[in-house]
This record gives structure tokens, C-alpha cells and sequence, in this order.
């Protein structure tokens, strides 16, 4: 891997917790004495030769790592250019790569005492994998998800009740990720001494934006060492979906020293950026504060946060994590858009060509892929990261190509 | 100069009683209910009121407040609108000191400077930002504390040790004392819980000491403001003002009700 040096983007955030102006330890005071014990606690295990023999562990038997790099090789024929790449996330346990970051907060939480855990879930799949992490480890968990957001991802709803987490339904603001962010955080201020809260992503106040980076790098630093084994040399391209940006932050961070290497960071343009209803805060926000971070934000004028859009509950969130804030700023990253539209037709095509259903997440990336890699040379490579199957989303998806007539064959 | 905070302050130690805050949220229900509710909690004896500046999401609130925020979003209010009621307050109460409270980021859009500028402008004496601890201080408390205005403290149940000394270092105004770990307007504090984190505060600083969180009655009120310099009250009369909109009462109406339960929580402090 490339040495981190002092021209290198591998050395953030600073001591404040900072990318730049990003990031940060925006919190009420009641939690800071909590978020300052998760910071020395972090240290410690960092430096602890046997929690990173703890995680190995339970990353190759719990988990199935590494996940396999796989040729898309029907879709790479059927784009017409690029060789297209998949990082399969998808297969780790319980369904994505939310699994990489949960095992080692409950890992950290466990070492730190604490017995009861707490989580914020959009799509679900961060809350399942809590759920299957404090089965593992015998801890307690309270999951705060959308009403809406309950609705749409029913079955990882089900999956968390039966592995014995209790799911709180919240209401509050549009009842998406958001809320649950904020009603998962007023839990922890009401809870501080016995709980450990599991965030989900890569932003939240410093460290938690660092500590699950580091968790999540192991795509990156997999995919790296399999595409040298499998090519010989470094792929021209990177692309991953992003909500709040854990999965792409660990598939980009070990490559960011890379210069040959081009990354893309897809955001969810909704049903367009123009119309408003969208999840893109790069492109469709400007920086504000909010959950414990600066970074760019879907906000009006006043600095009230506005609501997100997408078909895409892991994706419908108004900010982003605060290092990709960072990377867009300096433009290490291109981010991008797709539609729900595009992420769809990405849907059905991947099954199809596949035999892999994505996620509706990773539908998004390989929206943008299909753009990108047909305008590249066939001995050009492209990774991208399959973060999330796609079996939660057929409740959603399903009724939507049954009416038009895109569910069965037709002949 | 001292400041209308230490005046206050000092005028309530010589009349051997407590001091009173009210928070209300600017703009809730709407705004013309609002400034006749910002002028009741004055005229029936706050010695400082709090004015809420509205956010969407405001973390470290309970349902109630919550609700006050949105109620004033929906009808229109926004900062410049909160700044505008503030200077409404203070050419009528000369003397009431005012602290906007709320959280940052409607204030970094509007831009730090020209915020405090305004503010400044508007007559506000001090802010209280949850969102920003000490370890932000760069941020907005020291720009604050250079433009004259206090820059409130918050200490909670989770501040000990040695932490209570940073977050105290350049405190002025006075001290926030959240009762409870927990969000606005559920959980209530036992008062001998209170009397020993005042005193835990009191060996850090010589600022006055307010208690806030939980205290919803005059018997709460009198109980919470023994163990410290006073106390605040905010959702107890949130969820008045919730209960006279949706059964549609005048504006004046709502005044009247609001200056009388402001008078009974003032009663129970002297």
C-alpha cells in the first residue's frame, strides 16, 4: 500500500477531528464526556495487538472475508468497454457491508463495559447487522428507524425483532434516517452512562467518522491486494453509492494515494436534481452543522434542514459523511448522481445479467458505471462496490415492475 | 458597566429570592401570538427570558419543544424574524435581560459575524448554543464573548472532574445547570441531586447557578432554586401554549393565561 506521507489524503482528520472545515464535535455537553471516553477507548484498541486479532476473528469466520472480487463479465459485454469489477460486499453475513463497522464498535463497546447498544437505521441493513452483533455478543439493543422507512424495508424490520432487538418506530421530522438519527442521539443523552451508541456511517462527531472509515477499509484494502493478484496492476476506476458514505470511504481510502486511480462517489439524485426531491448534499447543498459534524447539508436558506429523497431508504439522508465533504472540496473524488429511475433499470438489469440482485443502493453506482465504463477502453478496469443484495427491496421494487410488465418474462 | 445579567442577578441577591428565566420559542404558535406571549412572560415577572430560535431538528429537545419549533417553522419564522421579536422584547423591558437559545447551524448560514452584530443590535444579552461545547469554542464563544455578549454555559449531570473546570474556564453570565441527563421537558431531578451539583459548580466558579430541565411547577420551582441562584422554566409552558393554539384562544387570551402562570412560578421564588 502507499505510505501515507505529508503530501498523502490518507492522514485525516486532525487532532479536532477535522477534514478540512468538515467534521468536528458539534454535541450537546451531556454527550461530549461520552464521546471523549469512545475516543480514548478507540486509541487504546488501535493499539492493542489483540483487538485486531479479535476482529480478524470474527471478519473470517462470522462474517465470510474477504468478500470475493468478482468479473462482471456479461455486464462488462453488455456495457461495451471498461472491465467491470464487482467488490462483493453483498455476500458478508447478514446481507451488506454495514457488518465490517458493527463488529468493531460492539467489539470496542464490549471492551469499554458497556451491555446496551444503541443504533440508527435507514434501509435497515446497519440495523440488522446491530441486532446480529449484539446476539453475538450478548448485548442489548434499542434500533431507531423511520415510520416510514418501517414500512418500506418490512423485512429487515422482522429480522431485528427476531434477533432480539427491540425496534423503535420514530415519527418525528419526514420519519426517515434523519429522525432516527436525531431520536437515536436523544436516547443517548438520556442514557449516557450505560449505553454505547453504534452509529452507521461515516460522519457523526469525531471519532466516529475515523473509527468507522478505519472498520469499512478493509474493502478497500482487499480489493486492492485482489485486483493486483487478479490484473497485475491498479484498476482506473472506483465507483461505490453514497448515502452517508461508509461503504465508499472504505472502498476509496485505501486507494486515495493512488493518483491513477480515478474515484467516483454516487450520490442519489431522486427524481432529478431539479426537482428538489433528491438526496445529492453535495450537489444539491452547501456546508451547515448538523448530528455532530459540519459538513454539506440539504438545507434552506434559514439553515433549517430540508427533507431528502430517494427510492433508496439507505440512501435518504440530507448530509454526508465529513470526509467526503473534505474530498469533494480539495476534488480528490468526483461525485455524481442517478436517479431512482436509473437505479432501478440497474435493478432489474443486474439480476438479469448477473444472477445478482443489488441492493437498491448499489443500483445507484452501477447507474453511473454503465455511463462510465462504456466510455473507456476494453482493457481499462473498473471496481465497484456491490455493498448490499437487493432481497429487502423487493417489496418496494417488485409492485413497480409488475405494473410495467418488467417482472416476467416475456415470451 | 455591569452587565443587565449581573444586574439582575445582583437586584434578586438583595431581595433575598430566586431568579426566574422563561423560555419560549420565537414564532410559536405563530408570530403574532408569540410576541403577545414574550410580552406576558415579562410582565408577569420573569427576571430573563429565553427566546428559542426555531430549528428542524433540534437534538437535544423532547417532544414539546420539538413541537414549538415546528409550530413557528410552519408559520414562517426564521432567524432574522427571532432577531426582529428579540428587539420587539427589549424596547418595551429596558432591563429584562434576553438570551436567544438554540442551535448553530441556522446562525453559521446566517454567518457568525453579522449574527452577532445583529444580536447585539437587537438588545440580546447572552446565547445559550447546545450544540456547541467547549471543545467548539472557537467557533462562536470567544467571537461572542468579543462582541459583548455572554456566552452561556451548560453543565449536566455527565460534567465531572476535571472537565467541569475546562467548561468553566471562561464562563460568564451565569451557569447553566441541566438537571437531568436527558432530554427537555420529561425526566425531573431529585433536589438533592441538584443541591450537590451546585455546590460541585459553586467550588469552580463565583457565577450564579440556574437550574434547568424538568422544573414544570411553582412547588418544582421553589424546591430546584433553593439549591442554586434560580431556575428556568420551558416546556411546562410549551405545552400551555401547544394546548391553548389547537383550541384556537386570542391572542390575548393566551397572554392572560401566560402572565398568570409566569406570576405563580415567581410567587413561588420570593
Amino acid at each position: 500500500m502507499a505510505e501515507a506521507g505529508l503530501n498523502s489524503y490518507r492522514t485525516g482528520p486532525d487532532e479536532k477531528g477535522r477534514f478540512g472545515i468538515h467534521g468536528g464535535r458539534f454535541v450537546a455537553e451531556t454527550l461530549m464526556p461520552l464521546i471523549l471516553q469512545v475516543e480514548a477507548a478507540w486509541q487504546a484498541a488501535q493499539a492493542d495487538s489483540s483487538f485486531a486479532a479479535e476482529m480478524a476473528y470474527y471478519q473470517k469466520h462470522f462474517v465470510g472475508r474477504p468478500s470475493p472480487l468478482y468479473f462482471a463479465e456479461r455486464l462488462t459485454q453488455h456495457f461495451g468497454g471498461a472491465k467491470l469489477y464487482f467488490k462483493r460486499d453483498e455476500l458478508n453475513h447478514t446481507g451488506s457491508h454495514k457488518i465490517n463497522n458493527v463488529l468493531g464498535q460492539a467489539l470496542l463497546a464490549r471492551r469499554m463495559g458497556k451491555t446496551k447498544i444503541i443504533a440508527e437505521t435507514g434501509a435497515g441493513q446497519h440495523g440488522v447487522a446491530t441486532a446480529t452483533a449484539c446476539a453475538l455478543f450478548d448485548l442489548e439493543c434499542e434500533v431507531f428507524m423511520g415510520a416510514e422507512d418501517v414500512r418500506r424495508q418490512k423485512p429487515n424490520v422482522d429480522r431485528m425483532r427476531l434477533l432480539g432487538a427491540k425496534v423503535h418506530p420514530v415519527t418525528s421530522g419526514t420519519a426517515t434516517l434523519k429522525d432516527a438519527m436525531n431520536e437515536a442521539l436523544r436516547y443517548w443523552v438520556a442514557h449516557p452512562e450505560t449505553h454505547f451508541y453504534i452509529i452507521g456511517t461515516v460522519a457523526g462527531p469525531h471519532p466516529y467518522p475515523e473509527m468507522v472509515r478505519t472498520f469499512q477499509s478493509i474493502i478497500g484494502t482487499e480489493a486492492r491486494e485482489q485486483i493486483l493478484e487478479a490484473e497485475g496492476r491498479l484498476p482506473d476506476a472506483l465507483i461505490a453509492c453514497i448515502g452517508g458514505g461508509s461503504n465508499a470511504m472504505g472502498l476509496f481510502h485505501p486507494f486515495l494515494d493512488d493518483s491513477s486511480v480515478e474515484i467516483y462517489g454516487v450520490e442519489a439524485a431522486g427524481r432529478g436534481i431539479d426537482t428538489g426531491a433528491h438526496a445529492a448534499s453535495l450537489t444539491g447543498g452547501k456546508p451547515g452543522v448538523l448530528h455532530g459534524n459540519r459538513t454539506y447539508l440539504l438545507q434552506n436558506e434559514d439553515g433549517q434542514i430540508t427533507d431528502a429523497h430517494s427510492i433508496s431508504a439507505g440512501l435518504d439522508y440530507p448530509g454526508i459523511g465529513p470526509e467526503h465533504a473534505w474530498l469533494h472540496d480539495i476534488g480528490r473524488v468526483n461525485y455524481v448522481s442517478a436517479t431512482d429511475e436509473e437505479a432501478l433499470a440497474s435493478f432489474r438489469l443486474c439480476s438479469r445479467l448477473e444472477g445478482i440482485i443489488p441492493a437498491l443502493e448499489p443500483s445507484h453506482a452501477l447507474a453511473f458505471a454503465e455511463q462510465l465504463v462504456s466510455g473507456m477502453d476494453p482493457d481499462q478496469l473498473v471496481i465497484l462496490n456491490m455493498c448490499g443484495r437487493g432481497d429487502k427491496d423487493l417489496e418496494a421494487v417488485l409492485p413497480l415492475f409488475e405494473e410495467r410488465g418488467l417482472l416476467d418474462r416475456q415470451d | 458597566m455591569s452587565s443587565r445579567i449581573e444586574q439582575t442577578f445582583a437586584r434578586a441577591r438583595a431581595e433575598q429570592r430566586s431568579v426566574l428565566g422563561i423560555f419560549a420559542t420565537a414564532g410559536d404558535p405563530d408570530r403574532q401570538k408569540s410576541a403577545a406571549i414574550l410580552q406576558a412572560i415579562a410582565r408577569g415577572g420573569a427576571d430573563f427570558i429565553e427566546i428559542g430560535m426555531p430549528f428542524s431538528d433540534p437534538m437535544a429537545d423532547g417532544p414539546s419543544i420539538q413541537a414549538a419549533s415546528l409550530r413557528a417553522l410552519r408559520s414562517g419564522m426564521n432567524l432574522q424574524g427571532t432577531l426582529d421579536m428579540a428587539a420587539a422584547v427589549r424596547a418595551e423591558f429596558p432591563d429584562l435581560p434576553i438570551i436567544l437559545m438554540g442551535y448553530y447551524n441556522p446562525i453559521y448560514i446566517y454567518g457568525n459575524e453579522a449574527f452577532l452584530a445583529a444580536a447585539a443590535a437587537a438588545g440580546a444579552d447572552g446565547l445559550i448554543i447546545v450544540d456547541l461545547p467547549v471543545e467548539e469554542d472557537d467557533e462562536l464563544a470567544q467571537p461572542t464573548r468579543q462582541a459583548g455578549l455572554d456566552f452561556i454555559r451548560l453543565v449536566t449531570p455527565t460534567t465531572r472532574g476535571a472537565r467541569l473546570e475546562k467548561v468553566l474556564a471562561e464562563a460568564s453570565g451565569f451557569v447553566y445547570y441541566v438537571a437531568v441527563a436527558g432530554i427537555t421537558g420529561t425526566k425531573s431531578a431529585a433536589t438533592e441531586t441538584i443541591a450537590e451539583a451546585v455546590s460541585a459548580i459553586r467550588a469552580v466558579t463565583d457565577l450564579p447557578v440556574v437550574t434547568g430541565f424538568g422544573i414544570r411547577t411553582p412547588q418544582q420551582a421553589a424546591a430546584a432554586a433553593a439549591a442554586g441562584d434560580g431556575v428556568v422554566v420551558g416546556s411546562a409552558l410549551v405545552d400551555r401554549i401547544a394546548e391553548s393554539a389547537e383550541k384556537g384562544k386570542q391572542a390575548d387570551q393566551i397572554a392572560t393565561e401566560t402572565e398568570a402562570f409566569v406570576a405563580s412560578l415567581a410567587a413561588a421564588l420570593r
